[in-house]
């Protein structure tokens, strides 16, 4: 099947069998090998993407349902060669070890930070809950993250 | 774990959905959320040779509070009763139920209907639609009907839906503002399923004697279920730590629970009898 949609900022179109995922999509056919797969049935949180600036899974979605729709993976949090505040903030507190869970990790906590900036270390605990690190490095993660939210914050009108 | 291979449609109205569904003869499946079906074809505990996805038909995410009560459009995700700031009067028991289901990134996928149609035992929706008798309106070939929740959940994955129905509506009745209420469900990790859980509420008499008891239990059974005899306990009682204990000791020998690798059955039949004794308590503070 035909599907077109947005990917990165850039336009899409794409001949796929309905029983492929998105994931499996954006790395295969866009080689777009940012979105790790895991566990490819929606308990790891490594393939995280953003469709329609909401955070999901994409092992769980299928290409042939973003139609129309806005992706964005982890190569389009940044545009130039340059790290994010959120990116930099994982490098500053080694909140990476293997990295294989990374891009689910900052695409979650991108979401999270874009809609809530001053989410505290609870609920960034609750949101990163969807997103397992086997190198069991969550305490950095976190702190990560916390340091990222001014980053985040609007400047006062 | 890759997908069986499958074909696809994507119909514009509910009634090509219906008729695309009745020529599947079975052997088609529903597309809501798919953050239970993809999962479980990943796994080949399913594998419909066509799945008829909902998302263009829009009119089915909406949320309608009337006098009546709420009106859950079957592909409403949890994200929009999570951000739909009226439900925090209109059912708070539902909003706390639903605070509950799943991981932040299921949540923005995840449906009602699509939960409510999947029937997993330990699942938060079907507990609320049984402990709230709701009523779960579908529209199928012959046309529409209402299947009220006690009926509806007829074993783990088992539903009362004919192959060519689609979910469409889930009706709470109305809330009234002076209901006492709670939700406690425990799980080892945040987001995962519910070892047990039990939704509960009643409301109390000028007296202050508790009344129209429910009390629902989640992943205790083969099936979302009401405990009558726990209810029993709370009726006609004013709700206190005694009344408490009473029910929660009545709901724990009210349920048969299966063994399984996360929980043995002797402790999900204790840890239900805590759950509906802590929810009672946190009702009536």
């Amino acid at each position: 099947m035909q599907v077109s949609f947005e990917v990165n900022g850039n336009s899409v179109s794409v001949e796929v069998e309905p029983r492929m995922t998105l994931a499996d999509c954006l790395r295969h056919v866009l080689r777009l090998t940012g979105t790790h797969l895991g566990c490819e049935h929606g308990v790891c949180g490594a393939c995280t993407i953003l469709v329609d600036g909401a955070a999901v899974r994409a092992c769980l979605m299928l290409a042939v349902q973003a139609e129309g729709s806005k992706v964005v993976t982890i190569e389009g949090l940044s545009n130039d060669e340059a790290l994010t505040p959120l990116q930099a903030s994982f490098r500053r507190h080694h909140a990476l070890q293997c990295g294989f869970c990374t891009p689910g990790m900052i695409i979650t906590a991108h979401a999270l930070l874009s809609e809530e900036p001053d989410a505290d270390a609870d609920r960034i605990r609750e949101v990163l809950s969807g997103n397992l690190c086997r190198c069991t490095g969550y305490i950095s993660i976190v702190e990560a993250v916390l340091d990222a939210r001014s980053a985040y914050r609007k400047p006062a009108p | 774990m890759k997908l069986p291979a499958f074909e696809y449609a994507c119909p514009a109205t509910l009634a090509e959905a219906v008729a695309l569904l009745a020529a599947g003869d079975g052997d088609a499946k529903v597309l809501a959320g798919g953050q239970s079906l993809v999962p479980m074809m990943a796994f080949r505990v399913a594998s419909p040779a066509l799945l008829v996805d909902l998302r263009k038909l829009a009119g089915l995410r909406r949320i309608e509070i009337t006098d009546a009560g709420v009106r859950l459009g079957a592909m409403a995700r949890w994200r929009d009763i999570e951000d739909d700031a009226r439900l925090d009067a209109a059912h708070p028991l539902l909003k706390a139920a639903v605070a509950e289901v799943a991981h932040y990134q299921i949540r923005n996928r995840g449906t009602v209907g699509g939960s409510i149609a999947h029937a997993d035992p330990a699942a938060e929706m079907p507990g609320i639609a049984v402990t709230c008798d709701a009523e779960i309106a579908v529209v199928g070939r012959a046309g529409p009907r209402v299947i009220d929740a006690g009926d509806f959940f007829v074993a783990p994955l088992t539903t009362a839906l004919a192959a060519d129905e689609i979910i469409v509506e889930i009706r709470l009745p109305a809330w009234p503002a002076a209901r006492r209420w709670a939700f406690k469900e425990f799980s080892r990790r945040r987001g995962d399923f519910a070892m047990a859980g039990t939704a509960l509420f009643y409301d109390v008499d000028g007296g202050g004697r508790a009344h129209n008891a429910h009390v629902g239990a989640i992943g205790v059974g083969d099936r979302p279920q009401r405990l009558a005899a726990a209810e029993a306990a709370i009726n006609g009682a004013a709700v206190d730590m005694v009344t408490s204990e009473r029910a929660g000791a009545a709901a724990s020998a009210a349920v048969t629970p299966q063994s399984d690798i996360h929980a043995s059955a002797a402790y999900r039949k204790a840890l239900l009898g805590t759950l509906v004794e802590r929810a009672l308590q946190s009702a009536c503070a």
